[in-house]
């Protein structure tokens, strides 16, 4: 009797059931036949390797990101308050994600050999390069708004960071898609609009936090648009990678992140449109509500990529129909 | 006759006697490469004695990964990784032998019982034409020597760990102990000295055959057609074929059933085909982020 098709791992479609006599087992087509599919049910990936650090750093680079462009809107336009937390912001969560890249390398102590080459076909050292202009930036811009120094630099610091906030906000999309792993690549077309729909509703949840109401107004019209773009991205993105893949996104602990972030994201922006115009502390909730939506989607995309890569079926069954098979 | 017709009728054989038209190493900046290396793998003559395996951990100073029994058959070993630069994988399934030796007679099976074919392949890096490990690597650990195979620079990685989900085969592993990624090299300190990689020399069968990549692919391509000839019509060449996903391997197979049954993706693409694609997306998304932002600004300016 085949050891392979008694078996399998636990969580793989084990298929038609051996006979009791240890003769074949019947065909059971719409099951599929693990021993066809795979070897032993086990992955055709190797998984990614990276853990919290990455969600995390893609939820802080695109608060940051977002954050930049939102303080430029504000300094221009002037609301000093807004402008002064949303650079504050922008800042912290930057140097945060650095730590946690940083962290998140097998040999922390080589950080600096990103910087040896500058290569196009790697998005992580286009990245490298897009966070090594946009930090200085982003410092100089909350600097100089603290103490009043320089003005002229912090306002050239300002619109700089506002340019490459977008870039880091996005480029992350690039990163994960430029992999093998089904649930990314496939959707390499989608993922960047969800990571700047996510990082719009992260910026405006930080701007209906730290800011007045009566400065806030620019973020509570972005938590609207942000919201909307990343559940219309996000639909497209489930769309987008076809049935079997999809499943990484609807089922498990990512298809509860990404209910939750959905439902955060609608409960937060309609706050925000809502009683936040007016009272401070809904203002308040309705952010934090945005910011851990945005938190949640990223989340949800991480571990659903992990999901996609783990599973034979996601690699071979797309390949297999491609081939006509 | 489309490709995949002509796949399935000859098993790859014309694909494989398709001229190399890409040279990596040349591409990659070699100014006079010697000729691209690689390995055929035939695992019609496997017999599953994984001395390729012992080989390979001895030369490059493989670490041992566990000592598990894993119920799949004879496969300890589960997969390529970090610590394992070769795999052997059985696979059994119940159906006639197609190559049953006329001296043997009969078959000695109890009557009724199902007749058992044992797969065995020895699996190792692809060291593909368009390889995404390399491309996606972001400090140059991963680089394309003169003999077209991929190999990484320990003193260079940094362990960012990037290429082990690039690698549509799930070849490359990030190493615990000292946390940078590890592959086969295709012995890049033994084929500079004219010698054989490891695996291939432990070989007893010549399952795993070392040589020029042309010769090698020209070779494969008589085999399947003598093993058609035989009666074996499940034989088919994987990874042969320049035009395929990858660009074709450096390392290639000739296989006796479909590649997932063997753990391998029956169609992979180097993921960094479609980059300027995902470039211009999230341009595009960052463009719409900054527009986006900007318009919540029009209007009414505060009291």
């Amino acid at each position: 009797m085949s050891a392979q098709r008694e078996r399998l791992p636990a969580g793989i479609a084990s298929g038609p059931a051996a006979r009791s006599d240890g003769g074949p087992p019947a065909p059971d087509v719409a099951a599929g036949d693990p021993s066809r599919d795979s070897y032993y049910g086990r992955p055709v990936l190797n998984a990614p390797v990276w853990t919290a650090d990455i969600p995390a750093y893609f939820f802080l680079g695109g608060l940051a990101g977002g954050s930049s462009v939102l303080a430029a809107g504000a300094h221009a336009t002037r609301r000093p308050l807004l402008a002064r937390r949303a650079k504050l912001g922008a800042l912290g969560a930057i140097a945060a994600s650095l730590g946690l890249l940083i962290h998140d390398l097998g040999r922390p102590a080589r950080f600096l050999n990103m910087l040896r080459v500058l290569k196009p076909s790697s998005p992580m050292s286009v990245g490298t390069w897009i966070l090594t202009a946009y930090v200085p930036a982003a410092g100089v811009a909350a600097a100089s708004d603290v103490t009043g120094l320089l003005p002229g630099l912090g306002g050239a610091a300002t619109g700089g960071a506002a340019l490459l906030g977008p870039a880091v906000a996005t480029y992350t999309a690039a990163l994960i898609a430029d992999t093998a792993v089904p649930a990314w690549h496939d959707g390499h077309r989608e993922l960047p609009f969800v990571f700047a729909g996510s990082a719009a509703s992260a910026a405006a949840g930080l701007g209906l936090l730290a800011a007045p109401t009566r400065e806030a107004g620019p973020a509570r019209r972005l938590a609207t648009l942000g919201a909307l773009a990343e559940l219309a991205a996000s639909q497209r993105l489930e769309q987008r990678v076809g049935a079997v893949v999809s499943g990484a996104y609807r089922e498990g602990v990512p298809g509860r992140l990404m209910t939750l972030s959905k439902a955060l994201t609608a409960a937060g922006a309609l706050g925000a449109l809502g009683p936040g115009r007016r009272s401070r502390r809904a203002a308040a909730a309705s952010g934090a509500a945005l910011l851990a939506a945005s938190a949640c989607t990223r989340f949800a995309i991480f571990h659903a990529g992990m999901a996609s890569a783990r599973d034979p079926r996601h690699t071979v069954l797309p390949q297999r129909e491609r081939l006509g098979r | 006759m489309s490709a995949l017709e002509v796949r399935h009728v000859d098993g790859g054989a014309a694909a494989a006697r398709k001229p190399l038209r890409v040279d990596p190493a040349r591409d990659a900046g070699h100014a006079d490469p010697p000729p691209r290396m690689g390995f055929f793998t035939d695992t019609s003559i496997c017999i599953g004695c994984k001395a390729c395996e012992v080989a390979c951990k001895e030369w490059n100073g493989v670490p041992e990964d566990g000592l598990d029994f894993k119920a799949m058959s004879f496969d300890n070993t589960g997969g390529l990784d970090s610590e394992s630069w070769r795999h052997v994988a059985f696979v059994e399934q119940e159906r006639p032998l197609p190559l049953r030796h006329p001296d043997l007679g009969p078959g000695t099976e109890a009557e009724g019982a199902p007749e058992i074919r044992w797969l065995m392949a020895s699996d190792v890096c692809k060291h593909c034409t368009h390889a995404a490990c390399l491309d996606v690597c972001p400090t140059g650990a991963l680089f394309r020597t003169e003999y077209g195979t991929v190999v990484v620079q320990e003193d260079v990685c940094n362990g960012c760990g990037y290429c082990v989900p690039a690698c549509p085969y799930g070849v490359i592993g990030r190493r615990e102990a000292d946390g940078l990624a590890h592959k086969c090299t295709l012995c890049y300190d033994r084929i500079g000295d004219g010698l054989e990689p490891a695996c291939a020399k432990a070989c007893p069968t010549d399952s795993i055959q070392f040589g020029e990549l042309a010769q090698l692919r020209a070779r494969a391509a008589g085999r399947v057609e003598e093993l058609h000839a035989a009666g074996v019509a499940d034989a088919r060449l994987y990874g042969a074929d320049p035009d395929d996903g990858v660009g074709g391997d450096g390392a290639f197979f000739l296989l006796l059933d479909e590649p997932e049954v063997y753990g391998l993706p029956p169609d992979p693409v180097v993921t960094t085909r479609d980059l300027p694609r995902m470039w211009r997306h999230a341009a595009l998304a960052g463009a719409a982020l900054l527009a986006g932002v900007t318009a919540t600004f029009a209007g009414r300016r505060p009291a």
